[in-house]
């Protein structure tokens, strides 16, 4: 139970110090000697853009992968053996961004996994759950051990996962996107609790693609470029702008585009304004065109929606926000046909739109980038082309049905071109591909059939700062050469910046709309919590007092 | 291969580490971005070279399976005994066909077996007089062919819409659509066999065009219609859409459940085409057609060595084909090698279980394709 390691307060003894980690995956070096070192009572932020080797490095100070170069040091002392997952485990635990507690298992039980207390070679339940208790208590969780961790909320799955890591007696904690999946509210609590164990002397390793988690918890930040370690500094003697400069680096294509790409995805915005008029032509009655959505009300786990009403114009960018809870990923299933709705309308160029039915929507020329990408944006085994056309083989096949992949690549081709889909070839499967390559294909699919709505709910999650900008970027062109509308349906605020509007909805209600950009960050956060309402607070003037 | 060998291990360690990681041991992103198009062209090399090396896989087995029946009896090697194989494994070979649609997308029909007794059967009940224990009603065999494909697609109707529709488990309601077929096929003729069939009913399975059996070139048409089908149409692809990722598939607007429903109602049809065959091939129907031969082992068995994955997503007729072959070879060196008869279904087994093991190693799984 309790381990060999030394107490971490007493020591300057780096907790866990690797020296010169390189590691080659085929062709590729991964890692180009990383020398990184986490300190008893400290947190290190790790940044870096996707592909730079964030995992990798992961991967390897967890024990799941060998360098082929270097030493990891625990405690001073070289790191145990690749397959003695116990001894990795008792000095030094991952927490991931997707759950790993058996959802079906009790709090303690999870928190004992693998390790269970024994009497007389039986689990010994009662000490299990009084030792899981103890933990909770010492390190001040909320948590009822006796619960299934089913019926627990992501946040508090994750700090069964930490509590776990506690529990084995770790003092060293990898935090791999923690906050991806939490509300802000959640996040607030997660960070306390980071600043708590950081302070009783955990040393804690925080990898994020939000720049603000790092300045706001970190003391240190490390930003990991193609394999290595560009800059390590404390956190108060580096600006955001040197960070990105960092994570981007000196080739001139990528800097300028992380530099340029918000500015242009705005300047994209403005000349959509045009956008509406040229839509309007071919209907008298542009609103009528457009999406409309007439007192929907609709049921989900994800969060349900209170007769909502909204319109989308063609052309137009409408941005719905609030808290994850809040019914906006709902909303955007709904519209787009992947979630039924309980009450209401959604009509799409006057036409009423089946709840639940995605293919009569997708007809209809509603687009759809879903939230999940893993598991609605691609199929993993098939092909960028295949991925990319899956919403048009109607078109590309023949009267009977049969299409040639040749129709096929040549549809995809000009897509792939636009998006920069990086891949050994529009034939390699999108499994393959790095997550911000798949999202551009699930772009691609989306706007592949020419729609005349685009519905994309969270499309720059996971997404590196550079990619990311180029999709905001790229949506705003689309629907400004197309006249096609945008429903963007997102938790994270700067994806707005390519809006005309943003809905803000609370508790699956419609609570206030802000028509006015560029949008105060402040102002929606408020508003998202339900505070204050968007004429409360003048839109200019940011004066939180 | 090393390279590939030791990244699986790695990937092992993190699976037994971690029971849902999240980072794919081979995700790109771990790379660096500035070599990252190199390592895909590499790794997409090597998966070809798999890919290719997992359809010719089956191929040297096949090829040492033949040199050893040479061996083993000099019958084997004949033109009667090849064509014998033919005649035998078309029927499996057509089941196969709608295990592996099914296989395809992510599902499972243990009924096939029963579709593969009782649709034959109830086309035989139909024609024969009452006396040899048919209906009386005396139909035509063509009209009686029909029915047979009618019976296979309102099995495959029912599977597809309790399975699809009703959200109930695949595993289960197959199962139990088994024993109910299998019943059934008992209680028509009252546990009779039914012999005498008319000729064109029987030309399927037991008629040749020279020395070639008609129902071997039938199967191997089904074979090839099936391949273009899942590589060229849209509703093959489909099907790989399905089978890879219901969730993804259903978000790019393919009508999911038609899909399904419809794969359920061809495997069945194609089971029941198959004991058409059988039935022409015997020239009779028996009870123990289909469930209680318990050829479904063979068939899953014939998909899964020819690479078919039971996640779905994953397989090709090309491969089932030769996992088709290869079955048939081994029953029938078996046959001829004069094994004792109360020891021939263990040795089947057997053979199947280690035929299973060598197409994982030689090949993994195949592509989707």
């Amino acid at each position: 139970m309790t381990t060999t390691a030394p107490s971490a307060a007493s020591t300057a003894v780096p907790v866990v110090e690797a020296a010169g980690i390189r590691k080659r995956f085929g062709s590729t070096q991964a890692l180009r000697g990383i020398d990184l070192a986490l300190q008893p009572g400290r947190c290190l932020g790790l940044v870096g853009r996707n592909g730079a080797g964030k995992s990798t490095l992961v991967s390897i100070l967890s024990g799941i992968y060998a360098a082929d170069a270097g030493e990891v040091r625990l405690y001073g002392a070289p790191a145990p053996p690749l397959g003695d997952v116990d001894a990795w485990r008792s000095q030094l635990a991952t927490v991931y961004q997707h759950s790993m507690v058996v959802p079906t298992l009790t709090v303690a039980e999870n928190v004992f996994l693998g390790r269970q207390p024994r009497r007389a070679g039986a689990v010994d339940w009662r000490s299990m759950r009084e030792q899981a208790r103890q933990v909770m208590l010492e390190w001040g969780f909320p948590i009822d051990v006796r619960l299934p961790c089913a019926s627990l909320t992501v946040e508090h799955r994750q700090i069964v996962e930490i509590a776990r890591a506690l529990a084995a007696g770790t003092r060293c904690l990898l935090l791999d996107e923690p906050t991806a999946a939490l509300e802000r509210d959640a996040v607030q609590r997660l960070f306390l609790r980071v600043r708590q164990l950081v302070a009783s002397g955990v040393a804690v390793l925080y990898i994020s693609h939000h720049l603000e988690e790092v300045f706001e918890i970190c003391q240190d930040v490390a930003v990991i470029r193609d394999g290595e370690l560009v800059l390590t500094a404390p956190t108060t003697q580096v600006t955001k702008e040197q960070l990105v400069a960092a994570m981007v680096g000196p080739e001139a294509g990528p800097s300028e585009q992380a530099a340029q790409a918000g500015q242009r995805a705005q300047a994209a915005g403005a000349r959509a304004t045009a956008g509406p008029r040229a839509g309007a032509r071919q209907a008298p009655h542009g609103a009528a065109d457009g999406l409309v959505v007439d007192h929907v009300s609709a049921e989900s786990a994800r969060g349900s929606l209170r007769d909502i009403s909204l319109e989308v114009r063609p052309g137009e960018r409408v941005g719905v926000t609030g808290l994850l809870s809040a019914g906006v990923a709902t909303l955007g299933r709904v519209i787009a046909g992947a979630d039924p709705y309980r009450s209401g309308q959604v009509r799409l160029g006057g036409q009423q739109l089946t709840p639940g039915r995605r293919d009569l929507a997708l007809l209809a020329g509603v687009g759809y980038i879903p939230e999940d990408r893993q598991a609605e944006g691609y199929v993993a085994l098939l092909s960028v082309a295949e991925n990319a056309t899956m919403t048009i083989t109607d078109w590309l096949a023949g009267k009977l049905g049969w299409l040639s992949p040749r129709a096929r690549s040549a549809a995809a081709t000009p897509l792939a071109r636009r998006l920069s889909i990086v891949s050994a070839g529009l034939t390699q499967p999108v499994g393959e591909l790095s997550g911000g390559n798949q999202q551009k294909v699930t772009v691609a699919r989306a706007i592949v059939r020419q729609p005349r709505l685009i519905v994309a709910i969270t499309p720059t999650r996971g997404v590196d700062v550079a990619s990311k900008a180029l999709l905001l970027q790229e949506l705003a062109e689309i629907t400004a050469e197309t006249g096609a509308g945008l429903l963007l349906a997102t938790d994270e605020l700067s994806d707005l910046v390519i809006c005309d509007r943003v809905i803000v909805l609370v508790r699956g209600e419609h609570f206030t709309e802000f028509t006015q950009a560029p949008f105060d960050r402040e102002a929606l956060i408020s508003a998202t919590e339900g505070l204050l309402r968007s004429g409360d607070t003048p839109s200019e003037g940011q004066e939180p007092a | 291969m090393r390279e590939f060998g030791r990244r699986a291990a790695a990937g092992d360690q993190a699976a037994a580490t971690d029971p849902a990681a999240p980072q794919d041991p081979a995700d790109p992103s771990a790379h660096g971005s500035a070599a990252i198009t190199d390592i895909m062209l590499g790794r997409s090399r090597q998966a070809a070279g798999i890919s290719v090396l997992r359809q010719a896989a089956l191929v040297p087995v096949i090829i040492l399976l033949i040199i050893v029946g040479s061996f083993v009896n000099s019958a084997f090697f004949t033109v009667s005994n090849m064509t014998g194989i033919g005649q035998q494994v078309s029927a499996l070979g057509v089941v196969v066909v709608g295990e592996s649609l099914i296989l395809l997308i992510g599902g499972m029909d243990l009924s096939l077996e029963g579709t593969y007794g009782l649709a034959p059967m109830v086309a035989a009940w139909l024609m024969v007089p009452v006396a040899a224990y048919g209906s009386g009603l005396l139909l035509s065999p063509y009209l009686a062919i029909l029915v047979l494909l009618a019976v296979g697609a309102v099995i495959g109707m029912v599977n597809g819409l309790l399975i699809v529709k009703g959200r109930l488990n695949g595993f289960i309601v197959t199962l139990g659509m088994t024993i109910v077929l299998a019943g059934l096929q008992l209680g028509i003729v009252g546990g009779n066999s039914v012999f005498n069939l008319p000729r064109a009913f029987n030309y399927l399975g037991s008629g040749t065009l020279g020395t070639v059996p008609v129902s071997l070139i039938v199967a191997a048409i089904i074979f090839a219609g099936v391949g273009l089908f899942l590589r060229y149409h849209r509703a093959g692809r489909a099907i790989y859409a399905v089978g890879g990722s219901l969730e993804a598939a259903r978000a790019a607007g393919i009508k999911v459940d038609r899909i399904r429903i419809g794969v359920y109602v061809a495997g069945s049809v194609l089971a029941a085409v198959g004991g058409l065959m059988e039935a022409g091939r015997v020239s009779a129907v028996t009870g123990q057609q289909g469930y209680q031969e318990g050829i479904i082992f063979s068939v899953f068995a014939a998909a899964v060595i020819g690479g078919v994955s039971l996640k779905g997503g994953r397989g090709n007729m090309v491969g089932a084909a030769s996992g088709v072959v290869l079955l048939g070879l081994v029953q029938n060196i078996l046959d001829l090698s004069q094994v004792s008869n109360y020891w021939i279904e263990a040795v089947t087994g057997g053979v199947i279980l280690i035929a299973l093991i060598l197409a994982r190693v030689i090949g993994g799984e195949a592509t989707a394709e």
